[in-house]
């Protein structure tokens, strides 16, 4: 098998590669920025600019979700951990993927049918709208925040790698043209124009591990388990295909992977950029399409990073991964290096950047349309705001939040990405979810009830967080000088989920005042029928 | 916004009440939850099992079966298949149970809108 192999992969040799894979991103920057720029001659209301105009198909739709769902983190992140850890990053991927059940099960065709922009649309709409609409938008905001942060740090990381770039003013100069060019695609283009980024970067991510992955299998005459021996033999490790190697070392870490799963399977339905997709199709039926579509998409995708991430164990190897710039991060790029040099390396590298810009550009339309749909057009304006204000409100907040990323980047660059993502899921699962689910499905759910779920959940999340290991009290810690981590588990969500989904129920029961339950009625009847859900607008 | 003002018009005149309370939407209703709170309980089960099992029952998942193809490699893609067939069920089942009663209330009340009021609503039409 050996004989195949081309010589070890020489770190080095990247930066040699820079200015390819700068001209393949440029170009995938100026084909979308044309496309951007075309998509938005149509951008007239607030639905075209939030929604694109409802117009997408199922699949169109399905395929921008894949592109906001496989993130850099995802990518990147599990094709590491898997050539690191071995079976452990494989489970990463399947709690990702199972987790699109609750979306198409639950979530995704009865909020298409009840809402209109936001997550809060969906949340108020039978309680009282001012403080659920309120709590709805901070938590929204919070979770993009954390998202974002977690994107432009991987940015920085990426870029150490890819463009050689190693010193923090040149990262920083990469972060802060990230962020322009995200703030120009979302400004220009809106919803329909960060759609069409993110279906082109899907096709192209979704095409590249595809490539590679059958470049893998090739190698080792599309024999499975020879592929894994390899790793095996590669590494050193007799059991990096078995469970346990990241996870399985104590009873707390342990008990952090569950908790850690039951975050992964119960926020994705939450998420609100993931959300707010589902308003870009017409009907009910198209966005259950888009999630059928996603669900095979990024189960594919999966599939190619258990095959990409075994294939750099046993033919990158795994010190020559961690001893790269941009450590566990680096397994996909060398693999791709190795397999294809330095021009698969490039558009490899160029495909992740596209993913960093599709994903925030994606994190910064909800954050924005979620400011100026809910808190200023409901709340500060008291719904007397027109459209055209609304949407100018939207555009000017795409700024603000492109400027504080960009910013909030240069300073995360070097933390946990993953951490960052995970926390995001935590934070979603724990405050939306359990007010979603009660939304649709209970009918003496009361506002108490949500007021108390949202920002019990919101709360205990960051608070258990800041009591982590994760933030001191070890190594690796935020603050490594200071230990104030009373809690024990780096992931909250086995304690924050619980408590939220309680708080819930308990501030429901305990509610003397009753809802409305015409209100109720109405929710119910429209979100099983789609009696009167937005339509596409014509053209 | 304009947007909504024409919406809310469109179905101001709807008893919702009456609506929920028909055979026909209960019967709806029924259909939808029966399949998808089982389907949910059954898949989130499942998938603890499995994260149980790889947390504390490493030995069996790393039974070899075939090469080095464990139990553990086996069960995860099980993951996979399990997740494909649960959605293809669901839009089958959709299909035949759910759709064509949810459009036949859709049609009685977005019509009686459009007899009762002698002007098209937006929707009407498809």
């Amino acid at each position: 098998m050996t004989t195949f192999m081309v010589p070890a992969v020489n770190v080095a040799d990247l930066k040699e590669t820079t200015l390819l894979n700068m001209a393949i991103f440029g170009l995938f920057v100026a084909i979308t920025m044309v496309i951007v720029v075309k998509a938005s001659k149509n951008n007239k209301t607030a639905a075209d600019y939030y929604a694109a105009g409802r117009s997408f198909t199922g699949s169109q739709n399905g395929t921008a979700i894949a592109g906001d769902y496989l993130s850099a983190a995802s990518f990147l992140g599990i094709t590491g951990a898997i050539a690191i850890n071995g079976y452990d990053g494989f489970m990463y991927s399947i709690g990702f993927l199972v987790a699109w059940l609750v979306a198409l099960l639950l979530v995704a065709e009865l909020l298409r049918n009840t809402g209109k922009f936001t997550m809060a649309d969906v949340l108020s709409f039978r309680l009282k709208q001012r403080p659920v609409r309120i709590a709805a938008a901070i938590s929204t905001l919070v979770v993009c925040f954390f998202y974002l942060l977690a994107q432009m740090a991987g940015a920085g990381t990426l870029i150490s790698l890819l463009l050689g770039i190693s010193d923090w003013g040149g990262q920083a100069l990469v972060i802060i043209v990230v962020g322009a060019l995200m703030i120009m695609y979302v400004l220009i283009g809106g919803m329909k124009g960060t759609t069409w980024v993110q279906i082109i970067k899907a096709v192209l991510l979704i095409a590249g591990a595809a490539v590679m992955t059958l470049w893998v299998l090739a190698i080792y005459g599309f024999n499975l388990s020879s592929l894994l021996g390899g790793a095996v033999e590669a590494s050193g490790n007799q059991n990096l295909l078995n469970p346990g190697l990241q996870y399985g070392k104590t009873e707390t870490s342990k008990i952090d992977f569950m908790s850690l799963a039951l975050a992964l399977v119960l926020g994705t339905a939450a998420l609100p950029h993931v959300l707010m997709r589902f308003y870009t199709v017409p009907t009910a039926k198209e966005a259950r399409k888009s999630v059928v579509w996603s669900i095979w998409l990024i189960g594919l995708f999966y599939l190619f990073t258990l095959v990409l991430g075994f294939g750099a164990a046993a033919l990158v190897g795994a010190d020559t991964i961690k001893s790269a710039p941009g450590g566990v991060n680096s397994a996909a790029p060398l693999l791709a290096f190795h397999l294809g040099g330095p021009l698969l390396l490039g558009f490899i590298s160029a495909v992740a950047f596209a993913t960093i810009l599709a994903v925030v550009a994606g994190l910064t339309i909800t954050a924005a349309a979620s400011f100026a749909h809910d808190i200023y057009a409901s709340v500060i304006a008291k719904g007397k705001a027109d459209a055209a204000t609304e949407v100018k409100v939207a555009r000017r907040t795409v700024v603000v939040i492109g400027l504080l990323a960009i910013i909030g980047g240069i300073f995360a660059n070097g933390q946990n990405v993953a951490f960052l993502v995970a926390l995001a899921f935590a934070v979603a699962a724990s405050a939306n979810l359990p007010t979603i689910v009660y939304s649709l499905y209970w009918r003496k759910f009361t506002t108490q009830g949500a007021i108390w779920s949202m920002y019990g959940g919101l709360g205990s999340a960051i608070l258990l967080i800041a009591l982590s290991p994760v933030v001191s009290g070890a190594k690796t810690s935020m603050i490594p000088g200071a230990n104030f981590a009373i809690f024990p588990l780096s992931n909250p969500g086995i304690v924050s989920i619980p408590l939220a989904f309680f708080l819930g129920w308990l501030g429901s029961v305990l509610d003397k005042r009753l809802e409305d339950t015409t209100k109720q009625a109405e929710m119910e009847v429209r979100s099983l029928t789609g009696v009167g859900a937005e339509k596409a607008t014509d053209h | 916004m304009g947007h909504e003002a024409q919406e809310t018009d469109a179905t101001a005149a709807v008893d919702f009440k009456e609506v929920q309370s028909t055979p026909r939407f209960q019967e709806l209703r029924k259909r939808h939850r029966s399949f998808v709170f089982p389907m949910a309980i059954a898949f989130l089960l499942w998938y603890f099992a499995y994260v149980l099992l790889a947390d504390y029952a490493v030995g069996f998942m790393s039974t070899k079966v075939w090469g080095n193809i464990n139990v553990g490699l086996i069960m995860g893609l099980l993951q996979f298949v399990t997740t494909f067939a649960i959605t293809g069920w669901y839009v089958s089942y959709s299909n035949r149970k759910l759709d064509p009663i949810a459009a036949e209330i859709r049609h009685e009340i977005e019509g009686h809108e459009f007899d009762k009021d002698g002007n098209q609503i937006t929707g009407v039409k498809k």
